[in-house]
């Protein structure tokens, strides 16, 4: 009930920002015409068989999931510079409802981002069968859970000022060394160490729809390890985050 | 939408458990803060109790440690030392089962909300609220419920947190320094919306450093200065503390030798035909004054504002000298 009428309230909140919107939907949407768009006729990426649409469509979503779900940091600084953090710890709100909360809207961002971004796809001429697509899809949705608890943690780790270039700069390197802008190579230090990362596993599920295969068991634990971790510290970091910041 | 209690039950129960109850209670709450290495004494062990259907006063300057009491008994921080408790149990507890209300010193309400939403919002976090409308209502905010949260005026906002305090229908409000940025017409407004909510035997605890309004709305001040309880009591009480009533008068041709030595008189000045006593005992010193000179007219009696026996209660120099490393509280 209370976790309900204030996860609605965050949506609310999140859909009307229109600055928030334009740049965190927007910017997966520009990259991708930028890259794939001269390149929509190049149906042989690198000798893979890949076309660069595709390719650059799935890492957009994975990447685009991910922040999109991290960006959920930026809100709760500001609203801890706001004091409305100490204001919603004098209310009943449980912790719990608090994190189902911010994580669902993460999740509905996360959500129009990828919806954005398959549409963007197919207009440059991706086709992709269900049962791809719908792998696909549920991997990164899964893949995407310690991102959304990140983005908490971050959020009451963070003050306002910090947060913007402490999240563009992780995004972009997880982005980097987990093979979004590029394949990785097959072996080496850049191929094991990435493994461990849960971006790894997420741009793997989005190469699921590329050929690539499914998750090991180690995707599955890996995803679930950093789960497991980060949501204790976001736990404590918004226990003890009652200071007037 | 859950069920609405009705007013009628509320004001029956409310009233079984005002009296003799006691609704906060501080004992010997203690809290520093280290930063930048040196240790902030915000709190120094204060002892306050107030019964429930109380309004009492926190009043003090910058840096008495009033925020830091509040954050305290709303659970936000916890005592180093000695213990806080609200409704006969920890804050966390109250604050759990909604029975507490709070307007806090904020940078800014939260953004991308129009107000109504956001009260409905606080309103469904708690068991038993108001309605919206009578919150609303009662904050003054009916004809600007519709706007967005972040294009009201400092006034406005201070109303709509006001309206957020008041919608969980609280048994205990608390209230940091809560007339910030309301021009004189709105903190009236303020103040008699708080009285009608204290009218309904709730416990009311506000902290501030306008003196006027601890006297006008409080039963009762709670003094700190420094990170401690200076003087607890009415308001006139602490008034009586520093003793002392002016009597004005116009009167020639009198030394003012002679009137600083009538009965109840400290200390007599002239300015011009009229003469300013100052009183230790303003009734001997008027009955004094008459006996001696009956020719005195234009007689006005005064007390001391509040804010004399403010600055004669915190101003202690015995707690001046800061020991090595230490810092006065500045929260």
């Amino acid at each position: 009930m209370t976790s309900l009428a204030y996860t609605r309230f965050e949506l609310v909140r999140t859909f009307r920002n229109v600055r928030l919107l334009v740049f965190s939907l927007g910017f997966p949407l520009i990259l991708f015409f930028i890259i794939a768009g001269p390149n929509r006729n190049e149906h042989n990426f690198n000798g893979s068989g890949i076309s660069i649409p595709l390719y650059y469509m799935v890492g957009l979503v994975a990447f685009g999931a991910m922040s999109g779900l991290i960006s959920s940091g930026s809100r709760i600084a500001t609203e801890r510079t706001d004091g409305w953090t100490r204001q919603l710890r004098i209310t009943p709100l449980k912790t719990t409802a608090y994190f189902c909360a911010k994580v669902g809207t993460g999740y509905a961002m996360a959500g129009v981002t990828m919806i954005l971004l398959y549409a963007s796809g197919l207009s440059l001429g991706v086709s992709l069968g269900a049962g791809r697509w719908l792998e696909m899809t549920g991997l990164i949705v899964v893949a995407c859970i310690p991102f959304a608890v990140l983005g908490i943690l971050l959020g009451h780790l963070l003050t306002a000022d910090a947060i913007g270039p402490a999240v563009g700069g992780l995004v972009s390197l997880l982005a980097l060394v987990s093979g979004t802008w590029f394949p990785l190579g097959s072996r080496g230090f850049l191929h094991d160490i990435p493994q461990f990362l849960p971006s790894y596993w997420l741009v793997r599920a989005s190469h699921v729809s590329l050929g690539g295969q499914a998750w090991t068991a180690g995707g599955w634990i890996v995803i679930a390890a950093w789960t497991v971790v980060l949501a204790i510290l976001a736990r404590y970091a918004y226990l003890r985050d009652t200071a007037r910041v | 939408m859950r069920p609405r209690r009705s007013r009628g039950i509320v004001a029956g129960m409310q009233s079984d458990n005002t009296f003799g109850t006691i609704g906060v209670e501080l004992r010997g709450a203690a809290k520093s803060y280290r930063t930048a290495g040196t240790v902030v004494h915000a709190v120094r062990g204060i002892d306050v109790s107030i019964a429930r259907g109380e309004t009492v006063a926190l009043l003090g300057p910058n840096g008495a440690g009033k925020s830091t009491t509040i954050d305290m008994l709303l659970g936000l921080i916890s005592p180093d030392s000695g213990s806080v408790s609200l409704l006969g149990g920890p804050p966390k507890e109250a604050v759990a089962r909604g029975m507490v209300g709070a307007m806090l010193q904020a940078g800014a309400l939260i953004r991308d909300v129009k107000v109504r939403e956001l009260v409905t919002m606080m309103a469904a976090l708690h068991p038993d609220p108001l309605e919206v409308d009578e919150a609303l209502e009662l904050a003054g905010l009916a004809d600007i419920a519709g706007r967005r949260t972040h294009k009201l005026s400092g006034g406005q906002a201070q109303r709509v947190r006001f309206a957020i305090a008041l919608v969980p229908d609280p048994a205990v409000l608390i209230l940091d320094e809560p007339t910030v940025g309301m021009d004189v017409e709105a903190r009236r407004a303020f103040w008699l919306s708080v009285r009608a909510f204290a009218a309904r035997g709730k416990t009311i605890i506000f902290a501030t450093h306008y003196l006027e309004e601890a006297d006008a709305y409080a039963d009762r001040a709670v003094l700190m200065s420094r990170g401690r309880v200076v003087a607890d009591g009415p308001t006139s009480e602490i008034r009586a503390r520093v003793g002392t009533r002016t009597i004005r008068a116009t009167l020639a041709g009198v030394d003012t030798t002679e009137l600083a030595s009538l009965s109840g008189v400290t200390a007599a000045d002239r300015r011009g035909e009229a003469i300013v006593l100052i009183c230790s005992d303003s009734d001997a010193a008027i009955r004094a004054l008459l006996d001696a000179h009956p020719d005195a007219r234009d007689i006005e009696i005064s007390s001391a504002g509040l804010e004399d026996a403010f600055l004669e209660l915190t101003a202690d120099p015995g707690d001046a000298p800061n020991h090595a490393g230490q810092q006065e509280a500045l929260v």
